[in-house]
């Protein structure tokens, strides 16, 4: 037992340092706070350039015409890499999506037992995976055995990067949809999948929606799977099995270029990109905050980010 | 609640037949494992598509230096870009690690209420830009300022005497593609670590306070060994992204190849494993050992990050179980 | 069940009453809910006071603002003066942190630091606070877990870690560290409500020894244990106190209607 004598004795030895302790609390929240800066300032930057090069170069013409002969004055356009992304989008969403919303419908309904936690953990580590590790895969798999660049091989590698994210986000908005649903539904003597497709799924839409747009963001900016698969084209989509230009790819092309011109559309190319890019997530984040609170978001950046 | 009833009710009992249920659930589970097999596809197909090149190189593939494309004096080495990979996303944590962590507890710990929306969208936001933005950004903007104000002073302080900052700063260098790299993966830690800070129970932050602890001993006694873990498991999240991040680094690496890629001044162009294959993919025939040689660093590639992630995946689940369980500590 | 028979002896009769700490007009709210009402309540050194009343009537926040703890809460907004030895904790310039290593505080959960050892856990206020003598924090350590009866359960277990013990001895090392920086009073929040009786035995005992040396304040929502422990009595109701004095005129002579339907067992 310690006695008050003691008590006294003990108190004689702390050194409190308030004063200085509070000026390190001071310090440290004034770095932290700089840490936050640091961060933003490149974000503020990339959109003040991006904005400011990008609106000199866009028209009309620029967003619909071929590009001109390279060095030449008449630039022209990046209409064949605005049609080739949104060909790219639509056909890879055309397999990502469905298949990714099965495999999230299978791991939230299905998913309880040893090889649901399999294929979620692997799902999770696809979802991080080197991009271009992916886009030569698909150059093996698909372009070496067709034996050209097509619109196929780049749906093939995009719809890849698509999956684990809804997949992932779907599962989540599944799990979301309260227990007593499925409960009350089962009791009523109605089959499983009808259960699932008719009410599970209608209450998790947003939440699967958010993930198929943020999965679509994603694809919409990737650049290096598609050096090796869709190869790049100056002219418009000519079938499927031939090659095809996208957005990002342009950009990277026209910024090795060493005329002025070309830089200039290059920076065009990033504005309609990032405004592409930026208004899905925002809008999607938007939504996200107001509708669902915190849960859903929290949970969705195991694959969105 | 009780409007649903009444919905459900609309279904017919007759929907399923048991055949149907069957047929879904078999659905579902193909579509699960498309996963593995594509997962499974990858190893397969980067194995054969580099078989060529590990015939004739060997080992030497890892270790060897050599890069000659030339007909009939073909050799192919990848340890510069090997080397070169670790070494810039190894500066890209130095820096991005720190700051995450800051940016994490002001977030978790520090900001007003008001404030954390907003800047967590924010940082959110730095994930959505598309790595070729970065690289147009760092390649047009970004370099020139770096070099300007940052690298020639300190090549101009320590000079070609020191090996790290030896060369005139061109700016397309291996700290320039660290530097945006380190940018790059920022929101990817920062993120992760706020919500595993804030996954910690406040019991711990009282019980640190009622020690008369200031907000940042709270967060040094409290919350950083509680979540030390997770957050090294973000920072590998982070380290993942890092070596396979393609764009950015490849517009301002600067690309050296061979044995002058191995990274020794910071100045110095470099090269890395995800940098070689975008720059050097045009220019190798299909089907060439060339061609084999990119497929074959596309394999380590592969191997590397699919080892970090399984560690970092591992790390951040096994943190958030054991939050589970000491809830109620 | 034993009850009323084994009141405690008081500690201070003859000199003029001495209050430690002083609330007054505590208006406290979270979340736009208003959780306490205009409380006055004045503590006396050297004597435990137990705050009883239904869940939610407000205790556990009154008890979290006599230290600036509720502040810590989101949205948490409070009015009224704390004074402690006749200084006010809210008006004064100083930082929280000064005021609260002088009241200690003792949670509903046994809240130690996981990573830390046992040592440890009782050492992390010491040298928060500017300690660095080895042989004094030894000294400290030793005499803190003696204090709560814990230094026979783990003097040969100092370097294992804090969650590796029993609820009861998570609970009563957490009192350890609480009592290691020496602050003058302790606060408790229903300490014994997650803990089987033994345990809850052990900080009985434990808290009869402690205030004779500290103002000691303790919420419970059990009956017997304020009458068991506590000196002074405060019943508290929808946010107010509805009455307060000797723990033997609260149980025996309630003499507020709804002071009594509640002690009788009547509602809560």
């Amino acid at each position: 037992m310690i006695t008050v004598e003691q008590r006294a004795e003990f108190r004689k030895h702390f050194r409190y340092n308030v004063g200085r302790r509070l000026v390190i609390d001071k310090i440290v929240k004034g770095v932290v706070f700089g840490c936050v800066i640091l961060a933003i300032v490149p974000l503020g930057s990339i959109l003040v350039e991006v904005i400011t090069n990008g609106s000199a170069a866009l028209s009309i013409e620029f967003l619909t015409q071929i590009p001109g002969a390279v060095g030449s004055a008449d630039a022209g356009g990046i209409g064949p890499a605005i049609q080739g992304t949104i060909v790219l989008i639509g056909m890879s969403s055309l397999i990502g999506v469905p298949v990714g919303v099965m495999g999230g419908i299978f791991l939230s309904e299905y998913g309880d037992n040893r090889y649901g936690r399999t294929v979620r953990f692997f799902n999770d580590v696809l979802a991080e995976f080197p991009t271009i590790v992916i886009g030569i895969f698909a150059f093996v798999m698909i372009v070496l055995t067709l034996g050209n660049f097509s619109v196929w091989a780049g749906t093939f590698a995009l719809s890849i990067i698509m999956l684990p994210i809804i997949t992932r986000t779907t599962e989540e908005s599944l799990k979301l949809v309260p227990i007593t649903y499925r409960e009350a539904a089962f009791a009523l003597g109605i089959k499983r999948w009808a259960v699932i497709t008719k009410i599970i799924l209608s209450q998790a839409k947003n939440g699967m929606v958010t993930g198929i747009l943020l999965a679509v963001a994603r694809i919409a900016g990737e650049t290096a799977p598609l050096i090796f698969t869709i190869l790049g084209s100056s002219q418009f989509m000519d079938g499927f099995n031939g090659p095809i230009d996208a957005l990002p790819l342009r950009i990277w092309r026209l910024s090795s270029l060493p005329y002025d011109n070309a830089v200039a559309q290059g920076w065009g190319a990033a504005l309609v990109l990032i405004l592409m890019v930026l208004s899905i997530n925002i809008g999607v984040r938007y939504i996200v905050l107001r509708k669902k609170g915190r849960g859903l978001k929290l949970r969705m950046r195991g694959g969105a980010l | 609640m009780g409007g649903k009833i009444v919905s459900m009710m609309r279904i017919p009992l007759k929907s399923g037949s048991r055949f149907v249920d069957k047929f879904f659930k078999i659905g579902a589970a193909m579509a699960a494992t498309y996963v593995l097999a594509i997962i499974l596809l990858i190893v397969v197909n980067l194995i054969s598509g580099s078989a060529p090149v590990w015939q004739k190189e060997g080992l030497g593939f890892l270790t060897g230096s050599n890069w000659n494309s030339e007909e009939g004096r073909e050799s192919y080495g990848a340890a510069p870009y090997i080397l070169g990979t670790f070494v810039t996303a190894g500066i890209a944590m130095a820096i991005g690690v720190p700051i995450s962590i800051g940016i994490a507890m002001f977030l978790s710990e520090l900001a007003p209420k008001i404030m954390r929306t907003p800047l967590s969208l924010i940082i959110e936001l730095l994930a959505a830009v598309p790595s070729v933005i970065y690289g147009l950004w760092g390649l047009f903007v970004f370099r020139l300022y770096l070099k300007d104000w940052v690298e020639t002073p300190l090549h101009n302080m320590f000079g070609d005497n020191s090996v790290i900052f030896a060369g005139a700063p061109f700016g397309l260098d291996i700290f320039t593609a660290s530097v945006v790299l380190a940018i790059m993966i920022i929101p990817t830690i920062s993120t992760i670590s706020r919500e595993i800070m804030l996954a910690v129970p406040n019991s711990q932050r009282e019980a640190a306070y009622m020690l008369g602890a200031t907000k940042w001993e709270v967060f040094r006694l409290a919350v950083i060994p509680y979540s030390k873990s997770g957050l090294i498991g973000a920072a590998i999240l982070g380290l993942g992204r890092a070596v396979g991040e393609t764009m950015a680094v490849t517009m301002l690496i600067g690309n050296s190849t061979g044995a002058a890629a191995f990274p020794t001044s910071l100045f110095q162009p470099g090269q890395t494993m995800s940098s070689i294959m975008a720059n050097e993919f045009a220019e190798a025939s299909q089907a060439g050992l060339h061609m084999s040689a990119l497929i074959g660093i596309g394999l380590i590639l592969f191997v590397v990050a699919f080892g970090i992630n399984i560690v970092a995946h591992l790390l951040v689940a096994r943190v958030i179980k054991s939050h589970e369980g000491a809830v109620q500590a | 069940m034993e009850t009323m028979e084994k009141l405690p002896t008081k500690i201070i009769t003859t000199e003029s009453p001495k209050y430690k700490l002083i609330a007054e007009n505590i208006v406290a709210s979270y979340d736009g809910v208003v959780a306490v009402k205009n409380v006055t309540m004045k503590f006396r050194d050297r004597a435990v006071t137990a705050l009883i009343g239904p869940s939610g009537c407000g205790k556990t926040t009154f008890l979290r603002c006599l230290n600036r703890m509720h502040e810590l809460t989101k949205n948490a907004k409070i009015e009224g003066r704390v004074l402690l030895d006749g200084e006010d904790l809210y008006t004064n310039k100083q930082d929280p942190i000064i005021n609260r290593r002088k009241i200690g505080m003792v949670f509903q959960k046994p809240n130690p630091f996981p990573t830390m050892s046992i040592y440890d856990n009782v050492a992390a206020g010491l040298k928060l606070n500017g300690l660095r003598n080895k042989s004094v924090i030894d000294d400290i350590v030793e005499g803190c877990l003696k204090m709560v009866y814990l230094w026979d359960e783990v003097k040969s277990d100092l370097k294992k870690p804090g969650m590796s013990l029993s609820g009861g001895q998570q609970q009563r090392l957490c009192i350890a560290r609480a009592l290691a920086i020496q602050p003058e009073v302790l606060l408790m929040d229903e300490p014994a409500s997650a803990l089987d009786p033994i345990a809850t035995q052990k900080i009985e005992e434990m808290i009869n020894e402690l205030k004779k040396e500290y103002t000691i304040i303790i919420v419970t929502h059990n009956m017997q244990q304020a009458t068991r422990v506590s000196d002074y009595t405060g019943f508290m109701y929808l946010g107010d106190l509805i009455e307060f004095g000797e723990t033997k005129q609260i149980f025996e002579n309630p003499r507020n209607e709804t002071t009594a339907r509640y002690v009788q067992g009547q509602f809560g």
